[in-house]
């Protein structure tokens, strides 16, 4: 027997919809949710399979890199912004939009140096560790690293290369995660030239 | 619907994408394909039952077995995949089949036959989610999917009666 499944107006009562600037909130971070727990699992299985933390932070770092790569495309596709111009912008761009649109909360940007290139994000709530207990013995781990790995992968790919660090992930007492950026330099863009060739191609 | 639950939604496949490929990548010595698919449906199992506890935290109690299946289809995939499932069928006597057509997490790949052999990959994460959230709910089952065409496929529920 054979049912079709109604798009009924009852789901138009559950209010998925609500915009993330909403007191209720509550249905942003079900969208938000299922990633969290997925990381979770994730960061799970890589304690079964990694012995030491410093695996499991590179592992991180490196999945965070790739998915990164691909997610500055589709943070460009939503946001339409334009190029920043200093670092300051960037840094602005990446606090008050990216980690909004994709995380649902907002880091602090502060201890600008005097170059004006280095600069932490502070995450007073970090949404990963929503629903996380880390046991003593892993004590090394970097929750949170996957945010490196995608910041410096998403960068890389507007040719910005940067030196991303986890300082402080909200581990026991210390509440807030933050997270040293620097950045180094811009790539030169790649251009194909004609070159002279030296020896004529034979027919 | 607005531009902030899309990207959710991006963000949730790509790390999906990079979880399957780092299963099979630290598999790579040696172990068969048939461990990396448990380890993933594994995965999505703990994932299934944290989420079901969240969204059901103030729904009404499910009369039976049928009206979990239906809330399966309607607000847990509305939830998770921001659509509903295409199509409920079942015999009464404990199987049901979920069919979405236009499963999220395939649509990217292929529109067709093309990648057919790499849907189940895929697919393993999701079988876990649902199997996760009916256990939590009070049902034992075996969830198994089918795909003949991308992205369309069907999600098989075998209730276990203990």
């Amino acid at each position: 027997m054979s049912r079709q499944s109604r798009r009924r107006s009852e789901k138009q009562q559950i209010d998925w919809h609500l915009p993330s600037t909403s007191s209720t909130g509550s249905a942003y971070h079900m969208g938000t949710e299922l990633f969290i727990l997925t990381y979770g699992t994730l960061v799970a299985q890589l304690c079964e399979d990694c012995e030491k933390d410093e695996d499991i932070n590179k592992v991180l770092d490196k999945m965070g890199h790739n998915i990164g790569t691909r997610l500055v495309e589709d943070f460009l596709a939503r946001s339409n912004i334009t190029q920043c111009r200093n670092s300051y912008e960037t840094a602005e761009v990446i606090a008050k939009v990216a980690f909004k649109m994709y995380l649902g909360v907002t880091p602090r940007v502060t201890f600008w140096n005097q170059a004006g290139d280095d600069c932490s994000l502070f995450l007073e709530k970090n949404p990963l560790r929503g629903y996380v207990e880390i046991p003593e013995k892993h004590s090394n781990l970097l929750y949170s690293n996957m945010i490196c790995g995608i910041l410096r992968g998403a960068l890389k790919m507007v040719r910005l290369q940067v030196d991303i660090q986890l300082l402080h992930d909200s581990v026991n007492d210390d509440k807030v995660t933050e997270i040293r950026m620097k950045l180094m330099r811009r790539h030169k863009a790649v251009r194909t030239v004609e070159k002279e060739q030296k020896h004529p191609v034979g027919t | 619907m607005n531009k902030q639950e899309m990207a959710d939604e991006a963000l949730f496949q790509l790390l999906h994408i990079e979880i399957v490929s780092y299963v099979y990548k630290s598999a790579e010595q040696g172990e068969e394909s048939g461990r990396c698919v448990t380890k993933l449906e594994n995965m999505g199992f703990r994932v299934g039952q944290g989420l079901i506890e969240r969204f059901t935290k103030d729904t009404a109690r499910f009369k039976d077995e049928l009206d979990v299946m239906k809330f399966i289809c309607k607000d847990f995939w509305t939830s998770v995949f921001k659509k509903q499932i295409d199509n409920l069928r079942t015999n009464h006597q404990g199987i049901y089949v979920l069919q979405d057509n236009k499963f999220r997490l395939l649509t990217q790949m292929s529109a067709g036959k093309q990648y057919l052999e790499h849907a189940p990959k895929y697919l393993a994460f999701t079988c876990g989610l649902v199997r996760g959230a009916l256990s939590n709910l009070g049902i034992k089952s075996i969830v198994t999917v089918e795909v003949t065409t991308m992205p369309a496929c069907k999600f098989q529920v075998m209730i276990q009666k203990v």
